[in-house]
């Protein structure tokens, strides 16, 4: 959460309450809402750590709320983040242990079939919400296609280990 | 065009309605590779409702196609039976099943298999007219699939002056003009880019909810999603069946049925 928020104020100062609206707005209903709760207490410790600054404002008919804008060190920070390649995937899942430690073969088919029954709903998930969420927000249609594609991977991936197993 | 649900039958029949569009036992189909014998399909009992979704998915080799081309006729089963509708059709000779898949049985194929001399209004026409209708019905249907399908202005074009997308929405156009009660798909969108996929899938969608019995065999799990029940094959056998919740959830607890959350 630290750095996407960073992110965020490098396009220009904002409040907390305004960068969980930019956040949902960019990405759209497939991602994860953001709780405001914890963007309050990311941006208190990115104020600690001297990433971002602070400026109360006062409100006559609402609550002070307090506007933050990047520091040159915050600024830093965004930039190694967009250099910087991220972690892939990782097959450390609780599944594969599930396989790895099933005592025989016929609980691992089981479990392999239970798997792809699962995937199959999840995708159904995603092909719903694909076509509910908004068309032109290419950054959500952009995710939704990426969940379906490592869906379709790890289906391929369940395939694989039937093959080898049966 | 119309392709509403079916109606309802009128005074007693009901029982007939209520009869699955396909049902098969103990199918088993072999085939020869380099002359030994390869059993593709190893004893499958298949039963499909009438307006149901059904996706068969599995691994290369695992009889798909096989199973799918069983069902349409062409390909015939060392033994097992097959019945569409109330009829026995695993006895039928070639020229039953032609005239059977002519009125009862569109099939979309991965390559199309579109005529290529022949323009895309002509493809859409042949089946209805080798059925027995007139010229101008004939015309009729096919304008209106092809203004269903998005293909208005495409008539005259030979389909090989159309994209992979536009050549599988006239093999569907062709195989929905006799108003088929069965659509079997082959690994519809198996030579597709992911925007032709995708329609595909809208189209397929779009003929179930309007009353459409299918039968798909894909690989592509986007596809299979939008059934309503996927089987799974393995080594010429159903291992496997998700059934997503829609129809009210069969037997609690029957191994392999689970039903979608929300």
């Amino acid at each position: 959460m630290r750095l996407p928020l960073l992110a965020l104020l490098a396009k220009g100062p904002a409040h907390g309450y305004e960068l969980k609206q930019s956040l949902e707005k960019l990405l759209g209903t497939a991602y994860p809402e953001p709780n405001i709760g914890q963007i309050y207490v990311t941006l208190g410790r990115l104020e600690k750590a001297g990433m971002i600054e602070g400026t109360d404002v006062t409100q006559s008919t609402r609550p002070n709320k307090r506007i933050y804008q990047l520091t040159p060190a915050g600024r830093d920070a965004v930039a190694s983040w967009l250099k910087e390649p991220a972690e892939e995937p990782r097959l450390r899942d609780e599944f594969f242990l599930k396989l790895a430690l099933a005592p025989d073969t016929e609980e691992r088919i089981a479990l392999i079939n239970m798997q792809r029954r699962h995937y199959l709903n999840t995708m159904r998930d995603l092909s719903k919400l694909a076509a509910t969420e908004d068309r032109d927000n290419r950054f959500s249609q952009l995710l939704i296609e990426g969940a379906m594609l490592h869906l379709q991977a790890d289906l391929d991936w369940l395939e694989r280990c039937q093959e080898d197993l049966e | 065009m119309s392709h509403e649900a079916p109606p309802v039958p009128e005074g007693g029949s009901a029982p007939a309605d209520a009869e699955p569009i396909v049902r098969a036992r103990g199918l088993v189909k072999t085939h020869q590779a380099d002359g030994v014998p390869v059993k593709a399909v190893r004893g499958v009992d298949l039963r499909v409702e009438r307006g149901e979704f059904l996706a068969i998915t599995g691994p290369s080799g695992a009889g798909k196609s096989t199973l799918l081309h069983l069902l349409g006729g062409l390909d015939r089963p060392d033994s097992g039976q097959i019945w569409l509708g109330d009829k026995r059709v695993d006895t039928y000779g070639e020229a039953r099943w032609a005239v059977l898949r002519r009125r009862s049985i569109g099939v979309v194929f991965q390559f199309f298999n579109l005529i290529s001399n022949l323009t895309v209004a002509d493809n859409v026409e042949l089946p209805a007219l080798l059925a027995g209708h007139s010229t101008r019905e004939a015309r009729q249907a096919r304008a209106e699939l092809l203004a269903d399908l998005g293909l208005e202005g495409r008539e005259r074009s030979v389909p090989g002056e159309l994209s992979g997308g536009e050549q599988q929405r006239v093999a569907l156009a062709r195989a929905l003009v006799n108003h088929p009660s069965l659509l079997l798909a082959d690994e519809p969108a198996g030579s597709l880019d992911s925007k032709g996929t995708r329609e595909v899938l809208r189209l397929l969608s779009r003929y179930h909810e309007r009353g459409q019995t299918i039968v798909m065999v894909t690989h592509d799990a986007r596809l299979a999603s939008a059934a309503d029940r996927v089987i799974h094959l393995f080594d010429g056998r159903i291992v496997d069946e998700a059934t997503f919740g829609k129809e009210p959830p069969r037997a609690e607890g029957v191994a392999g049925t689970i039903e979608l959350k929300g």
